[in-house]
């Protein structure tokens, strides 16, 4: 038994080791958000190790002592009870998960908001969009998009509105802080903040299939005025999107490069609100997402140029209402994050 | 669905097409021995046919070794491939559909059968009864399993598996984005062998309260049985619900429902609540049992009465209940409110205040005792610490504001295996060993077995444990590979070192196997192991005969064989026979069974003429059955002499 148990103990050692030159991603936080987190897990593991080590102890000195011997004067067979232990090993778990519950409440209610130390500013809005298999970015107020990077001020919240456009994803960026689910005809908040300029690794933690492997991106926490001349180049500088480049470039499964644009795809979609755009974008574009076992040729996609949906505007708008109004069922959502919006404004 | 004859059977990929020829030669080498041995006779009437509850037990236990052969060669491939970094052995595709399998083979397919097969093995005996209450329904519900088990596994040579992972999340697995028969082969498999859990639950219910021996009240009864009974009452309460998710989503990829897609209204989110309503029971539906086998084995090896045996049954209770009342914890991440993610923190969290009363009661069962090593002893104790592990990091992401951190990594991953692992496993192998006297009539060899138990279980610790650290350092579950500058190369090059001793561990646990049927002393007695305490030691011989016990027992306390031994009463000594009434043989289990397999193949491929031939046949099975007039049949006082007597000559 001892020799299992030194086994075990040399394992983790090893791997402590290993990692322990450098402590794992998500204890080394950049931001207060991910700071939070990262001391209620460094406050739980104390009290786990504590009733790890209780029990492994117990556990070893008893399997020594009431091993099976010749002479064995301590065998009782009788024995089959005790209501004051009983009494005291539910009572100390009780106490440890009340111990644990508070922390964790206040800190679940506090990742609701923007972090305390930089309340006072206004947050950054950014709409993350996963579609399979990126991620794309709109910063609204300064209407401009980027694809597959981001490019944050430090020191400042960031509010993320999450969506989707098909599968459900997951935007996870463990520096700054935990993950938050991304779902097509719905939107999730997610409270981030870097405090230091650099570069961390974001990516989808959410199973999406066949390209969620490589559904990374990398944000790069940038001193305010950089950040301020980054906008204004881009602003200025950078391609606009048009929606059928949208419907063709993103819409459509696959793995894109990093992009920037000098519009938001806002302008013509809320993922939100509209839960079946891509579907329909696909459909539009003649895509078939075929069984991947299946052998031949793809079938090509047609080319935006000579559907009367992009070329003719008119006939875009009612199809749009139309499927709009499919989603009359998220309706009551929507308002609610709206009044949400506005008790929040008032809050500043 | 139009599908090409190359699409219906996959070809074009290396790995596949040796389990395709593997597949072929093991078939015919089946069918050739079963035919130069004239065995087809006996296997249909002592088996296929048979409603005898332990002959139904060994075959639900043996379906479950082959699928944990199966699900253990795709997580070796899994291993192999996260082995290293940018490693290209499985394209993503392959990999997804290999840890979908995976998950669904392990907990539907591997775990729960095998316990079940322990539960219809062990707890008639347990109660003193002479089978279970419905033996016909038995035979189904163990052939509906099989059925759908096997429909399962054929999609990985025919059409292709499932790849939207083992909870199948929506709109993922919708036909847009999960196109193919693959996802139907999900649907329709997890129904059909879901329906015979359903059954099994039922039965259990009513065998437990119905055919205890005289004098086995509730308090009297076996903590194994005890467990089996609140698992069965959370599977009445919960596999409806999963019928009913699992009906939904097949209309919607058949009939064009929208229940959970992205168009017209669906709310694919209804679907993660649904499954977890489900699914988060379905976790202690694995591991109750275990409980038992555990407290069985301990008190047996430990030579002591089980102790707090009370505040146990009260633990197992709360467990139940509670068990219902966390689901959301398994999506944190949803954006629910903090008040639902607060509720939700808390009752999960509560969860460990009774599963941390029954490690101390186990502790304190040892303390005391006379504590003999055996394999399934071995296998029990080991339980302890690595559960402890597996519950204490429970309890970290059941913290929600850290949950988002830990949420979908291999955090969760290693913390899952370390309870389902240490915990279903383990009590799997520890139930084989233990109970495998009663069942063949010899021991497992000792030596062999320590040697597969240290070899497995270190493996498992070198596997899993450098996972919360790939967890804590980022890494995702469910990615097929990972690069070079992230840094986790060296855990998991050990923790695919661990996985292979795992394999290499339960390859000497299945040489052991037939060594022992080579090589293993015949038992004579019941009470194999020596100190047996419950009724299942007390039947007359070491396989017990078809009708378990010649003359039913009478208990007078727990532990009712080691009082009968303490008190020196021989139980079997009785000589005066009565005639023993038993349930015929019959072939429509399996038949209805094989029925539902082929409706359930012809709507996988929306081959809607072949899935009504199947089900119009399964009605009609179904409607004789209820026509037909079985009472059954008397086993005559000479038979059971005579049965005895050979069992005695010994």
């Amino acid at each position: 038994m001892f020799h299992r148990l030194k086994s075990l103990v040399l394992f983790g050692l090893i791997s402590l080791l290993m990692v322990g030159c450098s402590a794992p991603t998500v204890l080394k936080p950049k931001g207060p958000v991910a700071e939070q987190q990262s001391d209620l897990i460094v406050y739980s593991i104390i009290f786990m190790l504590t009733i790890v080590a209780v029990i492994f102890v117990l556990f070893t000195v008893i399997l020594v002592k009431y091993k099976d011997r010749k002479e064995n004067p301590n065998y009782d067979p009788k024995h089959e009870g005790n209501v004051l232990l009983e009494i005291v090993w539910t009572v100390i778990p009780v106490v440890i998960v009340i111990a644990l519950s508070i922390p964790t409440v206040s800190t679940i209610y506090s990742l609701e908001k923007a972090p305390v130390a930089t309340a006072h500013k206004e947050p950054l809005v950014i709409h993350a969009t996963s579609a399979n298999w990126k991620w794309i970015f709109s910063y609204p107020e300064e209407d401009i998009e980027t694809v597959n990077y981001l490019n944050i001020p430090e020191d400042r919240p960031i509010l993320f509105r999450l969506t989707s456009a098909d599968s459900m994803a997951a935007l996870w960026i463990p520096q700054l802080g935990g993950q938050k689910y991304n779902m097509a005809g719905m939107e999730t908040k997610l409270y981030l903040q870097a405090d230091h300029v650099g570069t961390y690794k974001g990516r989808n933690a959410n199973f999406t299939g066949d390209g969620f492997t490589n559904q990374r991106f990398e944000v790069h926490a940038l001193t305010e005025e950089d950040y301020a001349a980054w906008v204004e180049d881009t602003q200025e500088n950078a391609p606009e999107l048009t929606q059928a480049e949208y419907d063709l470039k993103l819409m459509i499964p696959g793995s894109v490069d990093e992009m920037t644009f000098s519009n938001t795809h806002l302008d013509w979609v809320n993922h939100v609100k509209n839960a079946s755009y891509a579907l329909e974008a696909r459909e539009r574009l003649g895509y078939i997402n075929r069984n991947p076992h299946a052998k031949g040729p793809v079938p090509p996609l047609k080319d935006p140029s000579e559907l009367e949906f992009y070329t003719n505007p008119e006939s875009r708008e009612t199809e749009t209402s139309d499927s709009n109004q499919g989603h009359g069922g998220h309706e009551d959502h929507e308002d609610m994050t709206q009044d949400e919006d506005m008790s929040h404004g008032e809050g500043h | 669905m139009n599908l090409r004859w190359d699409e219906f059977i996959i070809t074009g990929d290396p790995l596949i097409l040796g389990a395709q020829i593997s597949i072929v030669l093991a078939s015919i080498a089946i069918v050739g021995g079963l035919t130069y041995f004239k065995k087809w006779r006996w296997l249909w009437t002592e088996w296929i046919t048979s409603v005898d509850h332990k002959r139904l037990g060994i075959m639900y236990i043996l379906a479950a070794l082959l699928m944990l052969f199966r699900g253990g060669v795709d997580a070796l491939l899994m291993r192999t491939q996260l082995a290293a970094p940018n490693m290209e052995l499985l394209n993503s595709q392959h990999y997804n559909e290999i840890f979908t399998t995976h998950g669904t083979i392990m907990i539907i397919f591997m775990a729960m059968p095998f316990l079940i097969g322990l539960i219809n093995v062990v707890v008639p005996l347990q109660i003193g009864a002479r089978d279970v209450a419905f033996p016909f329904l038995n035979n189904l519900s163990f052939w509906t399993f099989f059925v759908g088990a096997m429909l399962f596994n054929i999609s990985f040579v025919i059409g292709g598996s499932p790849s939207a992972g083992w909870t199948s999340y929506m709109p993922l697995a919708t036909n847009e984005l999960s196109p193919g028969p693959g996802q139907n082969y999900y649907l329709l498999g997890l129904q059909i062998a879901g329906i015979g859990t359903l059954m099994t639950g039922i039965n259990f219910i009513v065998t437990i309260f119905k055919m205890r021996t005289k004098g086995m009240t509730l308090f009297r009864m076996p903590m194994f049985t005890w467990t089996s009974l609140i698992t069965m009452v959370i599977i009445v309460f919960a596999f409806p619900v999963l019928t009913v998710s699992l009906a939904l989503m097949t209309f919607d990829r058949l009939f064009g429902t929208a229940f959970f897609t992205l168009h017209d209204g669906g709310m694919p989110m209804l679907w993660a609540n649904l499954f977890w309503i489900w699914g988060h029971p379905e976790v202690y539906i694995v591991i109750l049992p275990a409980f038992g086998i555990f407290s069985e084995i301990i008190t047996t090896f430990a030579r002591k009465t089980l102790f707090g045996y009370k505040a146990m049954i009260a633990s197992v209770v709360l467990i139940s209940v509670l068990s219902f009342l966390v689901w959301v914890h398994h999506f944190f991440t949803m954006g629910s409110g903090a008040l639902v993610n607060s509720f939700f923190s808390i009752t999960t969290m509560a969860i460990a205040i009774p599963t941390g009363v029954k490690i101390f009661n186990w502790l304190f069962t040892l303390y005391k005792g006379r504590i003999r090593f055996t394999v399934p002893m071995l296998w029990a104790l080991a339980f302890i610490p690595n559960f402890v592990v597996g519950g204490v990091t429970g309890v970290m992401l059941a913290m929600a504001a850290a949950d988002y951190q830990y949420h979908n990594t291999y955090f969760l991953v290693s913390h899952f295996h370390y309870v389902l692992i240490a915990g279903t496993v383990f009590a799997c192998f520890a139930g084989l060993v233990f109970w495998y006297p009663k069942m063949f009539g010899h021991k497992l060899n000792e030596r062999i077995g320590r040697w597969s138990f240290w070899i497995f279980v270190i493996g498992f610790n070198v596997c899993f444990f450098p996972q919360y650290f790939l967890g804590l350092d980022g890494m995702p579950r469910r990615v097929n590979t990972y690069l070079p500058e992230e840094g986790w190369f060296s855990l998991n090059a050990l923790s695919t070192v661990g996985a292979f001793m795992m394999g290499i561990g339960f390859m000497i646990f299945a040489y052991n196997i037939y060594y022992s049927f080579r090589h293993s002393k015949r038992e004579t007695s019941g009470d194999c192991w020596g100190t047996g305490r419950t009724l299942e030691w007390a039947t007359s011989s070491a396989v017990p005969p078809f009708y378990n016990f010649a003359v039913l027992p009478e208990v007078k306390s727990i532990d009712a064989y080691w009082k009968t031994k303490e008190d020196g009463i021989e139980t079997q000594q009785k000589k005066d026979y009565k005639k023993i009434h038993m349930p015929n043989n019959s072939a429509l289990g399996f038949l209805m069974s094989v029925c539902l397999g082929i409706a359930g193949f012809g709507l996988v491929f929306h081959w809607y003429w072949i899935g009504l031939v199947g089900g119009i046949l399964t009605l009609l099975c179904m409607t004789y059955r209820s026509f037909q007039e079985d009472d059954g049949y008397y086993v005559p006082v000479e038979k059971i002499q005579e049965t005895e007597q050979k069992a005695s000559a010994k």
